[in-house]
């Protein structure tokens, strides 16, 4: 990776949509501006050489536990629905999606 | 009676010269006549927490009590209480009345603690000030100008100014012990697994845990071991049996090796908070320990790779909120896009958007090795350097924080500057080892707290040390004069 | 101008358990919307998953039957993408860990050739919700009890060279699934989905461009999606065109497949390890453990019926066709005793009412121990071979037991001898220009009357006794 990322309108563009957060034409620059700084901040770890370093996804030394094949849930579908910002029929509603 | 001690509460409340419900009340009318300044709560739930202290008493008159029946409790808004709105600091889950409880909840809920409500913090843990709340930022008791910390900003404040004596709190990258340090109170961040973190809503999963936020040590060991336990509803919580920590506080600390780490003493320090914090490393000695110096060399670039890795398990963690199940919805969505998209977008704040944002960006195609792997990586190094260490010492010692509170709005433009702020606690999170703030002193009337950190499982051992280091001084019972 | 055509498919496969992967809630299929959806699988804040320990085994059972590499420590990867039928915004997978590694291969057969399809790997993960398109103008709506339905999704090497081979493959995989008992195959249900990456090339160049055709419930549209798919490819580029990669619907009513228009530039899934889950670790002993419970496959089965029970290969392909007819023709043998007896039942009467019928051999309404005991009449020579089909297709119908059904019928073979000469007496005597004719050496006469005297007996008379009386009296 090169010394220093710059990000343009087109990652901001592509960070925006894999995030699913929008950035208004005005703010682009700002916010292209703040990711940069931050990305200067990362390319501070190419100072530690890690080679044959295995990453750590955890810091617990533990195994999967594994949970017994049980029904134990009963329907909570009044209590749940009631949050629904949409609902109708016991089901959760979205703008139509089109396949 | 808001300046008593856990112990004291609770040997009046089984002696019965005080009841649970005269105890709550006077919580719940401090939190009336204060916290229109201080902003510490999001929501104050006075009928639960009388109907609470009804059924505590109930139980301290059958004489079928717990240590902490009838002591009444503030949760970090993160917690879910079922039938509560819990909201996570966010506009997100302004409408959000959870259906469950978190199992610190439930936990705390069976020793009999009545719920005063939920505290203020920032949106979604992120941010070290409490600033980013969509509920307005909490000022600090000490000095109103001042942040609390973050993010467990209300938490802290509520203890300090007597509006809870008890209160639960989360830490990520330092979210219990900045906020401890910065309201001079005490806070612990247990071994990474040793809290449950079901019903804990996450920021940054392989980090969070919860821990509590107390006046004294003494008070912090007791709540610690009414919290902490495994829990089989979270694959990560530690299957090792906790150690209880009430019992070993009043251990000497004669012969205890304390290590100080060069690194956590550099050019960023404020020499007055140095000045503190030597001060109360001075007092260990004093009580017979022994100070050698350790060396953490990776420690200044744990703050790089906390800020890839936890915005990239932030960045996952925060897409549940899409407006289909719960949550905040935008205003009549065009389609399924302008739902996504706009809802999230008016529904998190500046630095929750920066930091989905950049946590996508790391994980995104062609970027994942240069930033999440070279981080995992990192995060090694940085627990192997504090393993070798412990090799050495006990302990370990030094500040939390590099300044003491700094005034409400003079970082919330500059998040590096925030960032780097956490050089000194986001090491131990990484390590995913315990540790904790203690006050220590002040600087300009703003409190300093010691940072104690003890290998995975030793909270015992670092309340013990904190415990004896608050028989010798008063730091932690000091109260801000408005709020005496 | 021949194009070579590359095939691999994706198939997942519904791990029959109780309950989720993650979570408590039951899986029955059919239930009302949102009724199976708890906190996890809703993706309510704080929500925390646990492996179904049920699952583990399972996958394991599918690697060691296909001989692959199993994953001695897997990991749980979130898949990244929003979509209302994700509750969490990820899909819970594993990506660089799976469970079952490389080295997997199943045989097909082709026109009597043996080809050898490689499994590329097999992983654990979870389903998604339901979404409903036509409910509500304007609007989708989600069910989410299918969210969390475990899953092992086993994808194979572009090794199919034709439509007929990937069924092949598919019907081979459709079929060990259900042998091992890790998948109860229903397609209907969506317990048994085929995903089908589809590209052409000249034989020798690299692989083409692929399309996905996703989510074909039968094998018969499987096959004729990829058809439709091959020449839609062959056309483009004949024509100079090239392919996008893309996820292809496949519409059997029109007999054609469409793009889903997916921005492809969206998947970008950012798969990383789910910090909320630990590595799944897999001991040698926990290999030996499932290989202790390992059923014999179909393979193993065909060579033991062939020489066990001197069976034809023909004929021992076909029982062990599937696991539901293997386990059939076993329960009957255990109590006729009789292979050849067992296999042509089954095959014969059996298959047929169930074909016709359209029932799987499952739902029977004439059980293998009803059955057992149809043959047994047969062995104790109360029933000729005729009559028994004429009981068993009143079996079918739900009149009874075979022995209820010769009583009421009057059906008990006629064994009698001295009935048996009365019969063959009349017929002599009403016939004796053919008893002449038999007589001046016209002996295919004999059939005649063997015939006549079935006939009389209205087919209950034992065959072997009236060729014995009948022989003695036109030779006396």
């Amino acid at each position: 990776m090169s010394d220093k990322t710059i990000l343009g309108k087109h990652e901001v563009d592509t960070i925006s949509r894999l995030a699913a957060i929008s950035v208004a034409e005005s703010e682009v620059e700002q916010v292209a501006e703040k990711l940069t700084s931050i990305l200067d901040l990362f390319a501070q770890m190419e100072k530690v050489n890690t080679d044959g370093v295995a990453p750590m996804s955890h810091p617990l030394d533990q195994v999967q536990r594994l949970r017994p094949d049980v029904v134990t849930e009963t329907s909570i579908r009044e209590k749940v629905l009631k949050l629904a910002p949409s609902s109708e029929d016991n089901l959760f509603l979205v703008p139509q999606v089109i396949d | 009676m808001h300046t008593l001690s856990i112990k004291q509460m609770t040997e009046q409340l089984k002696a019965r010269t005080l009841t649970s419900v005269a105890l709550t009340q006077h919580y719940l009318d401090r939190i009336e006549k204060f916290d229109g300044e201080l902003n510490t709560f999001i929501t104050v739930t006075p009928e639960l927490a009388i109907e609470m202290a009804k059924a505590a008493d109930k139980r301290l008159d059958e004489g079928n009590a717990t240590l902490l029946t009838g002591i009444p409790i503030a949760h970090k808004d993160i917690f879910c209480v079922d039938g509560v709105k819990t909201t996570c600091g966010s506009k997100m889950l302004s409408n959000f009345v959870s259906p469950y409880d978190a199992n610190v909840v439930e936990k705390l809920k069976a020793e009999g603690m009545p719920i005063l409500g939920k505290t203020n913090m920032d949106e979604f843990a992120m941010g070290s000030s409490s600033e980013s709340s969509y509920y307005g930022p909490t000022k600090n008791p000490w000095d109103l100008k001042a942040v609390p910390g973050g993010s467990s900003g209300g938490a802290a404040a509520v203890i300090a100014a007597g509006l809870a004596p008890m209160a639960t709190g989360t830490d990520t990258g330092g979210s219990i012990r900045q906020p401890a340090s910065f309201c001079g109170i005490t806070g612990i961040k247990p071994t990474y697994g040793a809290v449950s973190r079901y019903g804990m809503i996450a920021y940054a999963s392989s980090f969070d845990q919860g821990g509590p936020m107390t006046r004294s040590a003494e008070d912090a060991a007791w709540m610690l071991d009414a919290m902490a336990g495994f829990d089989e509803r979270d694959s990560t919580s530690s299957e090792a049996a906790f150690n209880a920590c009430s019992a070993n506080l009043n251990d000497s600390i004669k012969g205890l090796k304390v290590g100080v780490p060069s690194e956590y003493f550099g050019e960023g320090l404020n020499a007055d908070v140095a000045k503190v914090v030597k001060n109360a490393i001075a007092e260990l000695e004093k009580q017979g320990a022994e100070v050698v110096e350790v060396s953490l060399p990776n420690t200044e670039l744990a703050v790089p790779a906390y800020y890839v890795l936890a915005p990239a398990e932030a960045s996952s963690n925060l897409s549940r909120f899409d407006a289909v199940r719960y949550g905040y919805r935008c205003e009549n969505p065009v389609d399924l896009e302008d739902l996504y998209t706009r809802s999230r977008t008016e529904g998190f704040g500046a630095e929750v958007q920066r930091r989905i944002m950049v946590g996508a960006y790391a994980l995104s195609a062609g970027y994942y090795d240069a930033y999440y792997l070279k981080a995992q990586k990192l995060r090694r190094v940085v627990r192997d350097d504090f393993s070798k260490a412990f090799q050495n010492c006990d302990i370990i010692v030094g500040p939390v924080a590099p300044e003491p509170a700094f005034n409400i709005g003079e970082k919330s433009d500059d998040p590096i500057s925030m960032y780097l702020a956490d050089l000194y606690t986001i090491p131990v999170n990484l390590a995913g080892m315990p540790g904790m703030s203690v006050p220590a002193g002040f600087v300009d009337g703003r409190p300093v707290g010691l940072h104690l950190i003890g290998n995975y499982h030793s909270e015992a051992k670092l309340l013990n040390v904190a415990h004896q280091y608050q028989q010798t001084t008063d730091w932690h019972t000091q109260v801000p004069a408005a709020y005496k | 101008m021949t194009w070579e055509v590359v095939i691999g498919l994706e198939i997942h496969a519904q791990l029959t358990t109780k309950s989720k992967i993650f979570s408590g809630s039951s899986v029955a299929y059919g239930a009302e919307p949102n009724t199976q959806a708890n906190l996890l699988d809703l993706g309510m804040p704080g929500q925390l998953p646990v492996l179904n320990q049920a699952v583990v085994p399972k996958a394991i059972k599918l690697g060691l039957a296909i001989g692959a590499e199993i994953g001695m420590r897997s990991v749980f990867d979130r898949k990244n993408y929003f979509y209302p039928d994700s509750p969490k915004g990820y899909q819970t997978s594993q990506f660089t860990y799976p469970i079952v590694d490389k080295g997997g291969v199943v045989e097909i057969e082709m026109d009597g050739e043996i080809r050898k399809i490689g499994v590329t790997r097999a992983h654990l993960e979870e389903d998604a919700g339901k979404s409903i398109h036509d409910a509500f103008p304007g609007q989708t709506a989600i069910d989410l009890n299918r969210a969390g339905t475990p899953l092992l999704e086993i994808v194979s090497e572009p090794d199919m060279r034709s439509s007929k081979e990937a069924v092949a493959y598919a019907k081979k995989m459709h079929e060990l699934v259900q042998y091992l008992g890790i998948c109860d195959g229903n397609m209907q249900e969506g317990s048994f989905r085929v995903d089908s990456n589809v590209s052409i090339r000249k034989p020798g160049a690299p692989l083409g461009t692929r399309t996905e055709l996703k989510n074909i419930n039968s094998f018969r549209f499987i096959e004729a999606a990829i058809e439709i798919e091959i020449e839609r490819q062959i056309e483009i580029i004949e024509s100079g065109g090239s392919i996008v990669q893309e996820t292809r619907l496949y519409d059997a009513d029109k007999n054609e497949t469409r793009s889903m228009r997916e921005k492809e530039e969206a998947n970008d899934y950012r798969y990383f390890p789910c910090p909320d889950l630990l590595p799944i670790i897999i001991t040698e002993a926990d290999i030996e453990a499932v290989r202790a419970t390992m059923p014999e496959l179909a393979g193993e089965k065909q060579a033991r019926y062939e020489t066990e029970f001197g069976l034809s290969e023909y004929d021992a392909a076909l029982l062990t066709g599937s696991r539901q007819m293997a386990e059939y023709f076993e329960a009957l043998l255990a109590k006729t005793q009789d292979a050849k007896l067992s296999a042509n039942w089954v095959m014969g009467a059996l298959s047929k009412s169930l074909n016709q019928n359209n029932v799987a051999i499952e739902d029977s309404p004439v059980s293998a121990e009803a059955l057992a005991s149809l043959l047994a009449r047969i062995q104790d020579n109360t029933l000729s071979g005729k009559i028994a089909k004429q009981v068993f297709d009143a079996m079918w119908k739900g009149e009874g037991s075979p022995d209820e059904i010769i009583e009421a019928q009057g059906l008990k073979q006629i064994t009698d001898s001295s009935a048996i000469e009365a019969l063959v007496d009349d017929v002599l005597a009403a016939n004796t220009a053919q008893v002449e004719a038999y007589k001046g050496g016209q002996e295919k006469m004999f059939g005649f009357f063997v015939g006549q005297v079935m006939k009389a007996s209205k087919g209950q008379a034992s065959p072997a006794q009236v060729n014995g009386v009948l022989k003695a009296k036109l030779n006396a």
